[in-house]
């Protein structure tokens, strides 16, 4: 056993998971998205995009790539969420229902780095 | 090659992240710690505020307590926080410059600018291997003939020595094995504008890998090697390589010829040396018997040359494996006046010390000097650094086989029509040679010879090639004439003439040329530089063919119709 691919595979599997949480629900429901879930899928997304650098196999840029995907879709999510908070007066639907569908999208570039690993996994036997 | 980014992002992986948690936890706090507003309700921080707050906490510029002012609570937190944001900065910028430090990064940076600058090569350039004695004289030559180049060399100092060097056009040098195929690479082994590879090192072994690595990759351009063994030189030559220079073998031809064909050998010198002897220190030739001192690489390269113009030859030489290889051979080293007079001293004409260490070749100039004041002593160098001391022992020839070499190659670069002319040289007697060095004489005086050549053609002679497509007949003259003045001659004369097979010395002015004709002249260097005008501009030639100028212009077309 590797602890370096334990410690790995945590951190990617976790990003998915903490995404997939926090997407599920009705879209436009504020209730059904925790604001500390979309937090903590942000936090442990960027920790798996450093712990993916200096990797120079193409499986490994592509997992970078993925991972890069998750923070953008996930930041940019972050920061809606603040502007409807803050600055346009309180949360609406529509603004919800768009802070979801970006965290949608990082789930879908986090699925993508799980298969990536699966792929890794099954390629290297040992 | 993104071996930097690539050593940087994995180095900085654990700094990152230290980061990334660090910053996360603290904003989470802040979100979770009770506070209160300013008319004393309890008040959550959101993210939006928590993540403001942290960023500029972390960085300590510190805007105060907003937007409301803290409780104790959240003032413990942001204790707590601002130690363990400030001490992750200075662990992440600690960890950068500790990197940016360390030798191998400064390796890896220094290989890739090197690499990004002989890529961006857009002009010829030869690639050499080895910045000795022989590789620093041949790049100063070429960087004053505006010619670009690339080293590489084992050794950093050498490396240093290229940068301080005040060259005056850059030459990019790499501290790398020469003999690895993958710096060969990076040093430009397959641009296209790579003309030549020359490989100098003091390896024999590094020398072989770097002409076999160039020729396979590109059969058709030009290795030159180095080699001190003749194994290796029969080896290099197996697979092509287009010219293999041995010191000890080239300075012992060299010496051979001064001694035995002084006038000739002059013409060489004055050929292939910028820094030519005089004419008036040709060595008087005097058959007699000559003392050879250390039967090493040199000794036996020289015996083999003097043995084939029938020269008698003592040999003195204390190493065993030596003892007992020739005829007449006295045992020992040669700095004291005892071993000098057994070997006859008083009856030979010359003495050679070429022992593998400076300070008894120096000894045994000096003793054999003291006996016979009236012989010709031949030293050699062996450490570039006893130079001044060798300057000064009034030596008639002192070996520096880096030079000799240099000026070969040198001779190769310039035009291979030189090499050429100075094999054909031996079929000449000395008296020829005598008539040949009072022309160059008359011509340059005491200045550089140089020499150059030309291919008429499209490529080197456009303005020749369309007046001999006009059928107009060419003479050798046209090249000699001031294209300034042409009732003045310029300081130079035709040396050879090569027409396919046949090469034709020192052919006269009146010769008809042809295109494809290769001709090699020598004289003064800014002889070329005006012959360059006639050779390249039509309406120059035709001004030197017909002492008009030929403006076909509309413009002089109806002032000459005026008049």
């Amino acid at each position: 056993m590797n602890r370096e691919k334990v410690i790995f595979a945590f951190f990617i599997v976790l990003a998915l998971t903490l995404n997939f949480g926090f997407f599920l629900g009705e879209i436009d429901q504020e209730i059904h998205h925790n604001v500390f879930e979309l937090f903590a899928a942000l936090v442990v997304s960027m920790i798996c995009t450093v712990l993916k650098f200096g990797d120079r196999t193409h499986l490994g840029a592509l997992m970078l790539a993925t991972s890069l995907v998750a923070d953008l879709q996930l930041v940019i999510a972050a920061i809606l969420w603040g502007f409807a908070e803050q600055i346009s007066g309180g949360m609406t639907d529509s603004m919800m229902s768009s802070v979801v569908s970006l965290s949608g999208g990082a789930l879908l570039a986090n699925v993508i780095s799980v298969i990536l690993l699966v792929v890794e996994t099954i390629v290297v036997r040992r | 090659m993104n071996n930097v980014f690539y050593l940087l992002l994995r180095r900085l992986r654990v700094p990152f992240i230290t980061m990334i948690v660090v910053y996360s936890i603290s904003i989470l706090g802040f979100v979770l710690i009770p506070g209160q507003d300013d008319a004393g309700n309890v008040w959550r921080m959101d993210f939006f505020h928590a993540v403001y707050f942290v960023s500029f906490m972390g960085t300590t510029i510190g805007f105060g307590e907003i937007p409301f002012a803290f409780t104790d609570g959240q003032r413990m937190w942001t204790l707590l926080m601002i130690y363990a944001t400030v001490v992750a900065w200075l662990y992440g910028i600690g960890s950068m410059l500790a990197l940016l430090q360390e030798p191998v990064f400064g390796r890896l940076l220094r290989r890739r600018s090197f690499t990004s600058e002989v890529v961006g090569f857009a002009e010829p350039f030869y690639l050499i291997c080895g910045y000795g004695v022989t590789g620093r004289l041949i790049v100063h030559k070429l960087a004053n003939r505006d010619i670009r180049a690339v080293v590489i060399d084992i050794n950093q100092d050498r490396i240093d020595d290229l940068e301080m060097d005040s060259l005056p056009i850059r030459v990019p040098g790499l501290c790398a094995d020469a003999a690895l195929p993958d710096v060969l690479d990076d040093a430009g082994l397959q641009h296209p504008y790579c003309i030549g590879v020359l490989a100098l090192t003091d390896n024999d072994n590094s020398n072989l890998a770097v002409s076999i690595a160039s020729k396979l990759l590109m059969p058709k351009r030009m290795v030159i090697s180095r080699t001190e063994a003749e194994v290796t030189t029969a080896n290099l030559l197996s697979f092509g390589t287009d010219q293999v220079v041995d010191p000890f073998e080239a300075y012992a031809g060299y010496l051979s010829m001064a001694i035995h064909t002084p006038y000739k050998h002059l013409v060489y010198d004055w050929l292939v040396n910028p820094f030519h002897r005089p004419l008036s220190s040709v060595y008087q030739q005097k058959q007699g018997r000559w003392i050879i001192c250390g039967f090493g690489r040199f000794g036996r390269a020289l015996y083999k040359a003097f043995k084939a113009d029938d020269v008698f030859i003592t040999v003195i030489d204390a190493k065993e494996q030596n003892v007992n290889q020739t005829e007449q051979q006295i045992w020992g080293i040669g700095t004291e006046a005892k071993t000098l007079e057994e070997a006859n001293i008083h009856d030979a004409v010359g003495i050679v010390a070429g022992t593998d260490n400076d300070a008894d070749n120096l000894s045994i100039i000096m003793t054999a000097r003291g006996i016979k004041p009236k012989l010709v002593t031949v030293v050699r160098q062996n450490l570039d650094a006893n130079r001044l001391v060798f300057r000064h022992s009034g030596a008639d020839f002192v070996m520096e086989p880096g030079r000799i070499i240099a000026n070969q190659i040198m001779a190769q670069i310039k035009t291979p029509l030189l090499p050429a002319f100075i094999d054909a040289l031996k079929e000449y007697d000395d008296v020829w040679a005598h008539t040949l060095l009072n022309r160059m004489s008359s011509v340059v005086g005491e200045d550089e010879l140089d020499s150059w050549a030309f291919v008429l053609g499209e490529e080197e002679t456009p303005a020749i090639k369309m007046a001999l497509e006009e059928e107009t007949v060419i003479k050798m003259k046209v090249f000699l004439k001031d294209p300034r003045d042409r009732s003045q001659m310029l300081p130079g004369f035709p040396l050879m003439l090569r027409r396919g097979e046949e090469i034709k010395i020192l052919p006269g002015e009146l010769t008809e040329l042809q295109l494809g004709d290769e001709i090699l002249f020598c004289g003064l260097s800014k002889a070329f530089t005006q012959v360059e005008w006639t050779v390249n501009n039509y309406n120059v030639l035709q001004y030197i063919l017909t002492g008009k100028d030929a403006n076909n212009t509309l413009l002089s077309r109806w002032f000459n119709a005026d008049q």
